[in-house]
């Protein structure tokens, strides 16, 4: 395999988006990272007498009408985002790709009733299903991260069971049953290493969905509250002063726009590279 | 005792039009150490026998009749009980060595897979006999190509890597389901005299599945040949082959092209093509495309009538077919 190494890395390297969109991703991780050892200034100290000014040396970005440091409150946005992103398609992954593969694994009535829950659960508009939520679980960022994990979980078992179900119809799977495999081991060891890819790209374009889905809800008020920062939040209280600071909303706008970008040229960057079907249309 | 007993098998599959029997009481029987040819059509039900033997038929097919291997009754075995028959004492060997393989993992470790299924081996010792198998069915280097993935062997070294998977138990029943077709002719023939020798060796029953009257011929003692979901004919090879008694099997080795023909003479064919499994009739499934056929054919599928010692065919025209001396 020693030839395949190379050609993947300079492939990667020669493919645009999935360099961009890997650089704005990478941004977005750093900006989370440095955010838990250093801000430029603490994220929830007000400074009313000096609210609202204009990008300085000392602020660069300005600060917001309580005087917070707004280059802070992004950096530690960025970090809520991933923090809900994360585990959200955490959630959706592991619950997902776990009723994915049993159904197409079982079969039969199972499988009929996974698919019939996604249904449903796909059905239900998101946004709903986080405001019955947050009345339940009152709103913050668990909310978040349960609503958004929730919607996440039938598009992974959708995706899983029909890549599964192609893999299973393969010869080798059959080959691997004739062999005396149960489908337990057969499901591990042949089906799922064949549509991890799959998954991973999927998990990429989720991720971008789920930021985007923290920071509507946060914006809604369904999701972090204050003092917590998010993007979603900030853009929330940006609207009082949008005539008078629009910046305080374009920067944050800016960031939801970047990273969501970046998250989808990498997951489509990355479909190309992993999916050799695709790629040789090219 | 025979090691295996197929006795009455029925297969129903699910289809567009309700169930329909792809196979229609089928019985042979396989001694151990026998090599047993099964020839057919593509739709003939020969395939579903072999799923069928090992319980692998497509999701909804519905199974009825006996299959006793070792005096075990294999129908209506539950799946885990099952599990430990396949690839321990009855191996397969299917007809795609191009997708027969997992491409994601190397060679060895699946070749080996049997043993660390049945055999609880470890990783190193299966690593150890992956390569002996490997070298049993002729592969050069086993080492090497043990330690490569699939896509790395060419077709006739892929197809050798699934004989050594299904031989690496010892089982004592192979069921190869056409595993030539794919290749090309010269190693097809490598292949077969590889099998045939594997059998000898180890006292291993072969059931081979074919289209080709051709490589049932070369390989196996007895042979039955299937059409339309019931076994027309049966006998040993050597006799059948000399004079083939039903009109179906006549009809088989007429559209065999032969090296040396006359040019310009055509290959003789069957006329009309084999039946849906929906529109299989009741009488006997051949008569609308025997040109021997008469009205009673149709009325009921024919006894077995003896032709000569062990062999057997499904027909009442066998005196027109010219099937007795």
């Amino acid at each position: 395999m020693t030839d395949l190494a190379p050609s993947l890395t300079r492939r990667a390297l020669a493919h645009a988006s999935l360099v961009v969109g890997g650089v704005l991703t990478l941004l977005l991780l750093l900006a989370a990272a440095l955010s838990l050892v250093w801000t430029p200034w603490p994220v929830y100290e007000l400074d009313i007498p000096n609210k609202l000014q204009l990008p300085s040396t000392a602020h660069w970005f300005g600060t917001d009408s309580l005087g917070r440091d707004v280059l802070s409150e992004l950096l530690a946005g960025a970090r809520t985002s991933i923090i809900v992103g994360v585990i959200a398609v955490g959630i959706g992954v592991i619950l997902g790709t776990a009723l994915g593969l049993l159904a197409a694994a079982r079969r039969g009535w199972l499988e009929e009733l996974v698919m019939r829950f996604s249904d449903f659960a796909f059905a239900f508009p998101a946004i709903l299903s986080a405001i019955m939520l947050s009345a339940l679980l009152g709103p913050g960022i668990v909310t978040s991260i349960v609503a958004i994990g929730i919607f996440n979980v039938p598009i992974f078992a959708r995706l899983t069971r029909a890549q599964a179900k192609a893999v299973w119809a393969r010869e080798f799977t059959l080959a691997a049953r004739a062999a005396g495999k149960g489908s337990f081991r057969i499901t591990l060891e042949h089906v799922l290493p064949n549509i991890l890819s799959v998954i991973v790209v999927q998990s990429t374009i989720q991720f971008a969905t789920a930021i985007l889905a923290e920071a509507a809800l946060s914006y809604l008020g369904l999701g972090t509250q204050p003092p917590q920062p998010s993007w979603g939040r900030m853009l929330n209280e940006a609207q009082l002063q949008l005539l008078q600071a629009p910046r305080l909303a374009i920067f944050p706008g800016l960031a939801i726009a970047l990273s969501v970008l970046g998250l989808n040229l990498l997951g489509d960057g990355l479909r190309d590279l992993l999916d050799p079907r695709l790629a040789r249309r090219r | 005792m025979a090691l295996l007993d197929v006795e009455n098998l029925v297969v129903r599959l699910p289809t567009a039009r309700g169930m329909a029997a792809a196979v229609r009481g089928a019985s042979f029987s396989l001694d151990r150490g026998e090599r047993l040819g099964l020839v057919g059509e593509s739709g003939s039900g020969k395939s579903m026998t072999a799923l069928a033997l090992l319980g692998l038929l497509p999701e909804g097919a519905e199974l009825a009749g006996s299959i006793r291997f070792d005096g075990r009754e294999l129908v209506g075995l539950p799946e885990d009980e099952l599990c430990r028959f396949r690839g321990d004492r009855i191996g397969m060997v299917f007809q795609e060595p191009m997708t027969a393989l997992n491409p994601l993992h190397t060679v060895g470790r699946q070749v080996a897979e049997p043993l660390r299924l049945h055999r609880g081996f470890s990783a190193s010792a299966a690593r150890e006999a992956a390569v002996a198998l490997l070298d049993r069915v002729g592969i050069p280097d086993a080492a090497w190509r043990a330690a490569s993935f699939p896509h790395q062997l060419s077709g006739g070294q892929r197809q050798r890597a699934i004989i050594a998977m299904a031989l690496a138990c010892g089982p004592d029943l192979l069921i190869a389901d056409e595993p030539t077709t794919a290749l090309d002719v010269t190693l097809q023939r490598q292949i077969l005299d590889r099998l045939v020798e594997l059998c000898e060796e180890s006292g291993m029953a072969l059931l081979l599945i074919s289209h080709d009257l051709g490589v049932v011929a070369e390989t196996t003692r007895r042979m039955l040949v299937m059409y339309g979901g019931s076994i027309m004919e049966s006998g040993p090879t050597a006799a059948m082959l000399r004079r083939l008694a039903h009109p179906y099997s006549q009809g088989l080795i007429g559209a065999r092209p032969r090296l040396g023909a006359q040019r310009g003479v055509r290959l003789s064919t069957i006329p009309g093509s084999a039946p849906a499994l929906a529109e299989i009739p009741v009488g006997c499934p051949f008569a609308e495309r025997c040109r021997l056929a008469i009205d009673e054919c149709k009325a009921a599928l024919p006894a077995q009538e003896i032709v000569g010692p062990d062999h057997v065919a499904r027909c009442i025209r066998l005196d027109a077919a010219g099937a007795r001396p």
